[in-house]
């Protein structure tokens, strides 16, 4: 039953999947591709990695889609957004084929996995979901890296603006129509979304959740208070979202420092203060990483002027 | 038995998105064609970690990193896209126009 | 141990304070970072100079549970290396990115950008883990990419385009080589790799990883992207993306040939690569050679340079790791990448020199700069010394080494690669060098401060004291050195 359940939704995402690479039409092909995030998120949840869900389906399927949605947007503006259509590429595919081939051979010939022991270590990392035991304090420098990553994306973006836009708002200007159903949305939405992402953070220590899923909630509720009109987007030159997006990092980089200091080396957590310490950080982690993911959402400072 | 539809279903995946790299001009589908490899793979390291009898963590906090990279670099790309279409009208590469 | 974890936090602590700070503040929190990374870098080459490897287990834990860094003597001089070459482009980059004259948008963007990427290659050069090597890589990727598009032009969009789709296509590949290399071994540690029993995926992985590498370094026939973008970007970023960025992938190539997976290295794989990295040197140069810019001429250089750097695998690696010449390929290998770094980050500089005093760099209305700007000329000169692989520079040390581990293998067919790759070199920097000391001047330059004019002249320089005095940083490359069992020749 269950393997049967299983294969109909494997099916159902390469369908999806296939769909967003091959049919007509960039705008169907964005769509196509957020509910074959939706699909993935379930299949990891069949997987019993339901973080990995979480993450899957607020990440990938949720923010890259309005990423996609958005940029496709501005690509019909600027009459980008069409695609003639094309014939099958044969050597496109016997190169996807030899690959994907490599990897089924490489699944039957693996040998038996040798995970390593962690139930001796994860009663020392603070935590009581494992998963946050690694992210936060077995491979911490990973994610330490990782949320560097974010900010230099969105440094990398900035560096997309019109030097004449430079000091303009950030993303394109947006009104909202004042009584519409997006403006009484972004009312309404924001407490129960504030709620919800506090929740998986704190949450994420002992059970699912976590710094980038609770982050990824906490900017979508951002953004739809902004195109509500509640919330004004910000300039680069304001200081306080500026700080806001190194807080993060930045407490992550010292608490990393203060263990080398002062226990066990590097960003090293003392077992008695590993629980304090990785929910300061997620704490920090979090608004850094609602804010890095909301600017990267809504673009570059933009005055709304073409350059011909 | 589930496991190797999960894994084969990610090597299926990443083939997909291989050909969509390659025989898709349009840099959105390049983008969208990127994101499948990836998350491909990472069906393919799901099911591959969930082979062991007890739960190994640091596959999934892997995957979640890579998840969080693979937003990154898409949000960097799409700015490309737009800021490439904003300066030469089309959201193609010099040399791929016309999408064969 | 405080050097390295320094070295490791102190760049990334400066970028987060340059976005945050003010204006005022932004550009001296900046470069007291580059200080003060600089002196951790060269406090972490003394440490190893004196105690061997510097390890260190991030958290305490070790793996296959945590990730384990290690400084031995290739990191701890690549990263002096780098720190050399951040400094020139810092000083470069006060004057070439200041507001007034890049705008407000790229110097407000280049100085986090730099010590991010200064950050990354560090965390690369000394990491142990082949998964944070891969979120590693990613960071120099995003870093290098901004970079090029930094001047806002829509040549320069494309080609960090282009850029990105190479890196990303090349970063998949190192990741589903990492997954499978995790699937196996349950441990992505290189040290305890190294002591596992082969698995049937092992090569797969091994060649997904490598292709994904090669991609990011731009070997022949993945090196289309490179002059494009390197070109593209202002001088001091074009200094970086050439000097540094392709060096973190070369590492892990070595790395993962060498250290984690030697036992893989058959010798038909090791004659590809090579290969490859002999076309490459050949093909890159013949491309320099017909180039019209001043910064065309050095990108397309730099896919030739980095070519020699594979002739270290059949040389060094395989069966020739236990031979008495592989010390010396290796050493070679890596001094070809020491000293390429340090020479090409002083033509690019040299180049903003140029752009900014005649506001071209082709080679027509550079004719006769040499007179009007004589240390920029010399020190472009110099660089091209190292280059062209003539004694004492860094590039002859670098090409002598691995000329002598040829013929003591009887590879000699590689010895014709060194030296047809010397004579192009000669003739593709000819053409600059001859427009530079030309008798008239084309254009009347505008004053450079000298400060600026000394920058490039340094890093010149440097490359050329690696080869006067090769024997200390020859004796530093072999410390942590995998096969150490075997002496050198």
């Amino acid at each position: 039953m269950s393997v049967a359940l299983d294969i109909t939704l494997c099916a159902l995402i390469l369908g999806v999947g296939w769909a967003s690479v091959t049919g007509q039409g960039v705008f169907r092909a964005v769509i196509f591709f957020i509910t074959y995030g939706l699909l993935l998120a379930i299949a990891w949840a069949r997987l019993g990695a339901y973080d990995v869900a979480l993450a899957e389906a607020a990440i990938s399927a949720g923010l890259t889609g309005v990423l996609l949605l958005a940029a496709y947007g501005r690509l019909r503006r600027l009459n980008a957004g069409a695609e003639p259509p094309i014939a099958v590429n044969l050597p496109a595919a016997v190169v996807a084929t030899g690959i994907a081939a490599g990897l089924v051979w490489a699944w039957f010939a693996l040998p038996a996995p040798t995970a390593p022991d962690l139930s001796e270590v994860l009663p020392q990392s603070g935590v009581g979901n494992p998963v946050t035991a690694v992210l936060l304090n077995f491979r911490a420098w990973d994610t330490l890296l990782e949320s560097i990553i974010l900010l230099a994306a969105l440094i990398g973006v900035w560096m997309l603006a019109r030097d004449d836009a430079w000091e303009a708002p950030l993303g394109l200007p947006y009104h909202a129509r004042p009584g519409g159903v997006l403006a009484s949305f972004g009312r309404v939405l924001p407490p129960i979304g504030l709620i919800f992402g506090v929740y998986l953070v704190w949450a994420g220590a002992d059970t699912t959740g976590g710094a980038f899923q609770g982050g990824t909630v906490l900017a979508a509720v951002c953004l739809v208070t902004m195109m509500a009109g509640i919330l004004r987007a910000p300039r680069v030159a304001q200081p306080a979202w500026r700080a806001a997006l190194v807080l993060g990092p930045g407490v992550f980089l010292l608490s990393g420092l203060a263990g080398a200091l002062f226990a066990q080396g590097f960003l090293g957590l003392p077992p008695d203060l590993a629980k304090p310490a990785i929910v300061t950080i997620e704490a920090a982690l979090t608004v850094s990483i609602a804010v890095t993911l909301v600017l990267l959402v809504i673009g570059p400072p933009d005055d709304g002027g073409h350059v011909a | 038995m589930s496991l190797s539809v999960f894994a084969l279903t990610g090597a299926a995946l990443v083939g997909l998105g291989v050909y969509g790299l390659l025989a898709r001009a349009h840099m959105l589908r390049r983008v969208i064609a990127f994101n499948l490899i990836g998350s491909g793979l990472f069906l393919f390291f799901g099911a591959a970690a969930a082979r062991s009898t007890d739960v190994d963590p640091i596959p999934q906090a892997l995957i979640i990193t890579g998840i969080v990279v693979a937003l990154s670099t898409s949000a960097l790309a799409v700015g490309l896209v737009v800021a490439l279409a904003r300066s030469t009208g089309k959201a193609y590469l010099p040399d791929d126009e016309g999408g064969a | 141990m405080i050097a390295l974890i320094a070295g490791l936090t102190l760049p990334l602590l400066a970028a987060l304070a340059s976005i945050a700070l003010p204006l005022r503040a932004r550009v001296p929190a900046a470069l007291l970072g580059v200080a003060l990374t600089l002196i951790a870098s060269l406090w972490l080459a003394v440490e190893v100079w004196h105690n061997g490897p510097v390890a260190l287990l991030l958290g305490g834990w070790p793996p296959p549970i945590g990730i384990a860094l290690q400084a031995d003597g290739l990191g701890a001089a690549l990263g002096v290396m780098t720190a050399l070459v951040m400094v020139g482009v810092a000083l470069a980059a006060r004057v070439e990115l200041a507001p007034s004259v890049a705008g407000a948008r790229a110097s407000f963007g280049f100085w986090p950008l730099m010590l991010l990427l200064w950050g990354a290659l560090n965390a690369v050069f000394v990491s142990r883990d082949l998964f944070n090597l891969y979120v590693g890589l990613e960071l120099i990727t995003l870093t290098a990419v901004a970079l090029v598009a930094i001047s806002g032009k829509a040549q320069a969009i494309a080609a960090a385009l282009r850029y990105l789709l190479f890196a990303l296509a090349g970063s998949l590949l190192y990741l589903a080589g990492v997954v499978l290399t995790y699937a196996a071994h349950g441990t992505l540690d290189i040290t305890l790799l190294a002591t596992r029993a082969p698995a049937p995926g092992d090569a797969l992985a091994l060649g997904l990883m490598t292709a994904g590498l090669l991609a990011k370094t731009a070997l022949f026939p993945f090196h289309v992207w490179l002059p494009p973008a390197h070109s593209a970007a202002p001088a001091p970023a074009s200094a970086l993306l050439s000097a540094l960025v392709p060096k973190a992938s070369l590492l892990i190539v070595l790395r993962l040939w060498f250290e984690a997976m030697p036992d893989l290295a058959a010798p038909s794989a090791l004659l590809v690569l090579a290969s490859l990295g002999a076309i490459a040197v050949i093909w890159g140069g013949v491309l320099a050679l017909v180039q019209k810019r001043l910064k065309l001429i050095v990108a397309y250089s730099t896919v030739a340079q980095l070519g020699y750097v594979f002739l270290v695998l059949p040389l060094a690696g395989g069966d020739g790791a236990a031979q008495p010449w592989a010390a010396g390929a290796w050493t070679g290998g890596i001094f070809q990448m020491l000293s390429h770094g340090l020479a090409k980050a002083a033509m690019f500089l040299a180049a903003g020199i140029y752009l900014a005093a005649v506001g071209s760099d082709r080679l027509g209305d550079l004719r006769g700069q040499a007179r009007a700007l004589p240390m920029t000329g010399f020190a472009f000169a110099l660089a091209a010394v190292t280059l062209m692989g003539l004694p004492p520079s860094g590039g002859f040390t670098a090409k002598y080494l691995l000329m002598t581990a040829a013929f003591a293998s009887g590879q000699w067919a590689w010895a014709f690669v060194l030296v047809g790759g010397g004579l192009l070199a000669a003739a593709y920097l000819y053409r600059p060098l001859a427009a530079l000391f030309a008798r008239e001047v084309a254009r009347t330059p505008r004053p450079i401060s000298r400060l600026w004019q000394a920058v490039p002249l340094v890093l010149a320089a440097l490359s050329i004291a690696l080869g006067l005095l090769s024997a200390v940083p020859f004796d530093f490359l072999q410390i942590g050195r995998p096969d150490q069992a075997a002496e050198g020749l």
